[in-house]
């Protein structure tokens, strides 16, 4: 067993364990927590695959800036704990089934098809960060400039969305 | 050396965690998180594909993704909190005025 | 060379004219006739049909000038179907050149007759305005006899001959609702469907001879039939010819199917004389001269043939003779007359079929305007008789019962003494009637005397047959004279009869002028033969005959004789006295004469009145009790009032389909009502059944 092997298996209990306790947890603190360790296990990953740079935005972004919104709204609704009277009983069990059935047909087809491509880079070659930063700019602002610049009005979009949706109407109910 | 197998049997655990959270959980800001989740998971799949092929393809890609998933929350929350506002509650469940 | 051969000759491209004109001409009168007064209709008519005279002089002439046999004009593509390749084609030859110049030349003559003749016959029937439409009907026969006349195939032929035997069907019945006297009745309108039905008869075997035609050769175009007919085998050609027969009998008016000209006559006079003596009635003789080649082919047709037309012209003969209408001996003559014919064109001289046809036709043409011309004279004497009676009496209104009959100006018992009152119209009427008797130098002459010349060599039989006909000919038209215009008038209407205007005298001299010199064309001595090497263009080499003075002279005394009976029995006696005809002493003779041998009868019982019955059978019996009554009434609507009432209403309906629909609106709402619960409104549900979807889409992928 190699050390980035037991890396990765040491990161990938890390992230399953807190994904299942956002899950589970009855506290939506606490399931935005434990979600915010599981990005950061995820960032830490894209650094071992090579990406430092997805790894940065992945902190700042998700971690950083969405989870903190997230956080924010938590305490703007209160984190409470919902009733128990569930309408919809059958709801669980066939949703374990379902996703159950999910994992199963998605793991056969992902590693049926995968386990030609084989191995990841090893961790020495792709933690040159400067040079693949600088590809990834290259490529960003040449080949796929074009997207990136609807990217940006889609986040302009989506902020003045995000303002009109939550702007007190004049006159309008209190509420 | 990590086969990419690995990589993709997580990224395939936690999507379903993150369905099993949609799925399950009531709390819209739960789901909405479990939403996230299965975001990161798709991430990762592809991050750990391009690593594969050495491509930056798949790194331009997560970046667009977390680009557009952060648009998506600002909208998502502020219905949310309009929900909120509404129904004095965010239990998906109470939000079923469209019932057949 | 088919085609092209055609295009260079002189007045070719007229040829289409001859029917255009006609056509041009009765559209004219169809669309302005009722704003023209009768002398323009009648112009029109006449000038349409002497145009196309003019262009039969420019084809005839054309014709000669080319020394070809045959020339086309390819006027338009017809019919392409498979292996049918008909072209709407003229066909020039000297045998449709003749036949143009007759049905012209003849017909322009009696346009111009009928305008006088119409003048006075629409006004005795009281509706002026009929004028107009016989002139119409009389250019369309003209286009359709000029349609049969040039067509270069037996299909374009039949067109032609159906034509005018729808045209000769509308002229029958010109006057639909009234008898020949003028009283209401439908007779006229039944003499036109029995001429239609009768013709229907033979143009059935017309078809079914097509149809064999066309089966055995693969073609209608004479030239491509006749070069195949060796081919063929015998038998079929027999068949073929003894069909078109059985047509020329309906056309041509020849046992059996001969029964409908006499009824014929009920048709105004102009046409009578056109249509039913002159040229249509010939279009049979026409059509087997046209086929010589497939008649000459098979000897046995060509017997029957020739006996049946000379055993027609005997009958008809007889028949002619025992006769008091006027017109009526005139059909039964043209009967005999065309029975000559078709007896010629039997034995094979075709030569002489056609050069009686056209001889004929200017005899009969002028006899019957010329009987025309009698009946409308003495219809003048009744009126001038009748306005006397009015004036005297002041009884106007009762005078028609006093006298107890309805006068007939066509019957010969009334006449008598004409010769006097009507000079012209019986100088004419001699001619004719000379010419018809077959006296030399008259045109009838020679053109019967080569008939029976040709008879008396190749089918004695025939030749005998033909000798007595021509021997009642003589007789029943000495008769005629003797009791028309010998002697005293037997009725007033004859005393005070009038000689008829120009317009009809001048046609009438005309054609006398022909009926006398007529024969010219054709004489039996050498270097006269004219008509003779004229159609050996179309016929091929034909003998030319000298005269034979023992033939001529015993049908020349029989003629005489015939004339010297006549009036030993009509002439010499005192008219006035006899109102019982002399040949009643002959008994039951007479009575078979006079009552057409009861062959109408005959085929009253034979035919028609089983016809009738099986028709009434089936009517009443099987369609109305059995179909309509039983089957329709009993069966259908009582079974559908049954099965509505009881199986129906009940098990097909209510339980059947009220119940299907019911069930399907219930199944439709309970699905509806279960399907509803999935739509719950809640998200998470949704969601779940997405999943579901995904699930089954990647296990399809999986399982794939």
């Amino acid at each position: 067993m190699t050390l980035d092997l037991a890396l990765f298996l040491v990161l990938a209990c890390i992230a399953v364990a807190s994904a299942l306790g956002m899950l589970l947890s009855r506290n939506t603190v606490y399931a935005a927590l434990y979600l915010v360790l599981n990005f950061i296990t995820v960032a830490i990953f894209y650094l071992l695959l090579g990406a430092p740079f997805i790894a940065m935005a992945q902190i700042t972004v998700y971690t950083g800036a969405i989870m903190v919104l997230f956080l924010f709204v938590i305490m703007l609704l209160g984190a409470e704990n919902l009733p128990a009277p569930n309408a919809l009983p059958w709801q669980k069990p066939l949703a374990i089934a379902l996703a159950a059935a999910l994992f199963a047909e998605a793991a056969y087809l992902l590693i049926v098809k995968a386990r030609s491509l084989g191995n990841v880079l090893p961790p020495a070659e792709a933690i040159n960060a400067t040079e693949n930063l600088r590809q990834l700019g290259v490529a960003l602002f040449q080949n796929y400039l074009l997207p990136f610049e609807i990217v940006s009005i889609l986040l302009l979009v989506a902020m003045i969305g995000a303002i009109t949706l939550t702007k007190k109407e004049k006159g309008a109910r209190n509420g | 050396m990590v086969p990419v197998d690995y990589y993709v049997i997580l990224s395939a655990i936690l999507f379903t965690i993150g369905v099993l959270g949609v799925l399950i959980r009531r709390n819209a800001l739960i789901i909405f998180m479990s939403i996230e989740l299965m975001l990161n998971a798709a991430n990762l799949a592809i991050v750990a594909f391009g690593s594969v092929i050495e491509s930056f393809s798949g790194q331009i890609f997560v970046f667009f993704v977390i680009a557009v998933a952060a648009a998506e929350v600002a909208i998502g929350l502020a219905l949310i909190v309009e929900i909120f506002k509404s129904k004095r509650s965010i239990d998906v469940d109470q939000v079923s005025g469209l019932k057949g | 060379m088919y085609f092209g051969e055609s295009a260079n000759y002189g007045f070719l491209f007229l040829a289409p004219w001859l029917i255009f004109f006609p056509t041009l001409g009765l559209l004219i009168n169809v669309a302005f006739g009722h704003k023209f007064s009768e002398r323009t209709i009648g112009a029109v008519a006449s000038l349409a049909t002497g145009a196309a005279f003019v262009v039969s002089i420019a084809l005839a002439w054309t014709l000669s000038a080319s020394h070809a046999d045959v020339l086309r004009w390819r006027l338009a593509e017809w019919i392409h179907i498979g292996a049918v390749s008909l072209d709407w084609t003229f066909r020039v030859d000297a045998l449709s050149a003749t036949m143009m110049l007759v049905v012209s030349g003849v017909g322009t003559l009696i346009h111009i007759y009928a305008i006088g003749y119409m003048h006075e016959d629409v006004r005795f029937k009281a509706d002026p305005r009929r004028f107009q439409r016989f002139f119409v009907f009389l250019n369309l026969f003209i286009a359709a006899m000029m349609i049969l006349i040039s067509a270069d195939s037996y299909l374009m032929l039949f067109i032609g001959w159906e034509g005018v035997g729808l045209c000769s069907f509308l002229l029958i019945g010109f006057w639909y609702e009234m008898d020949t006297l003028g009283q209401p009745s439908w007779s006229n309108s039944y003499a036109a469907k029995k001429a239609f039905v009768v013709n229907r008869i033979g143009d059935y075997g017309f078809l079914i001879a097509s149809f064999i035609m066309f089966w055995a050769f693969g073609t209608f175009q004479f030239d491509a039939v006749f070069a195949k007919a060796p081919q063929v085998s015998q038998g079929l050609i027999v068949a073929i010819t003894l069909f078109y027969l059985l047509g020329v009998t309906g056309k041509s008016a020849q046992i059996p199917l001969y029964v409908w000209l006499p009824d014929a006559m009920a048709g105004p006079t102009p046409v009578s004389a056109l249509i039913h003596a002159a040229t249509m009635v010939t279009a049979g003789v026409y059509l087997i001269t046209r086929s010589a080649p497939l008649y000459s082919a098979v000897p046995a047709a060509q017997n029957i043939v020739a006996l049946t037309g000379a055993v027609t012209a005997l009958f008809a003969a007889t028949i002619a003779a025992g006769q008091y209408d006027i017109k009526k001996v005139l059909a039964y003559s043209t009967i005999s007359q065309l029975g000559f014919m078709v007896a010629a064109v039997g034995v094979g001289a075709y030569v002489a079929g056609m050069f009686h046809l056209v001889t004929h036709a200017f005899f009969k043409a002028l006899l019957f305007l010329a009987a025309g011309s009698v009946i409308l004279g003495m219809e003048r004497g009744h009126h001038h008789v009748e306005h006397a009676h009015q004036d005297k009496s002041k009884k106007g209104k009762k005078k028609q019962e006093d006298r107890g009959e309805i006068f007939d100006p066509g019957d010969m018992r009334n006449m008598g003494g004409l010769r006097k009152t009507m000079p012209v119209t019986f100088w004419v009427y001699m001619a004719g009637t000379l010419a018809l008797a077959g006296i030399p130098p008259f045109a009838g002459f020679w053109s019967k005397d080569e008939i029976l010349l040709d008879a008396s060599l190749h089918n004695p039989t025939v030749y005998w047959l033909l000798t007595i006909a021509a021997f009642f000919t003589a007789f029943y038209m000495g008769r005629q004279i003797w009791l028309v215009f010998f002697g005293t008038a037997r009725h007033e209407a004859a005393s005070h009869a009038e000689e008829s205007p120009r317009v009809i005298t001048f046609p009438l001299i005309a054609l006398a002028i022909l009926s006398v010199i007529g024969g010219a064309i054709n004489l039996p001595f050498t270097g006269f033969h004219h008509f003779t090497h004229w159609l050996e263009g179309a016929l091929g080499k034909v003998e030319a005959m000298n005269l034979d003075m023992q033939v001529a002279l015993v049908s020349t005394a029989l003629a005489l004789a015939a004339i010297a009976i006549s009036w030993f029995l009509y002439g010499r006696a005192p008219a006035d006295a006899v109102r019982r005809d002399p040949l009643e002493t002959l008994g039951v003779l007479f009575k078979g004469m006079n009552g057409k041998w009861w062959i109408d009868e005959l085929y009253q019982a034979l035919v028609i009145t089983p016809y009738v019955k099986t028709a009434q059978f089936l009517a009443d019996v099987i369609d109305g009790r059995f179909w309509h009554d039983w089957f329709h009434d009993s069966v259908v609507v009582g079974g559908f009032n049954w099965a509505s009432r009881i199986g129906l209403n009940v098990y097909a309906d209510q339980k059947g389909i009220d119940a299907f629909a019911n069930s399907l609106g219930a199944w439709t709402q309970s699905l509806s009502t279960m399907m509803r619960k999935v739509q719950n409104g809640f998200v998470r549900s949704y969601a779940l059944t997405f999943l579901l979807g995904v699930v089954l889409i990647l296990g399809y992928l999986v399982f794939k």
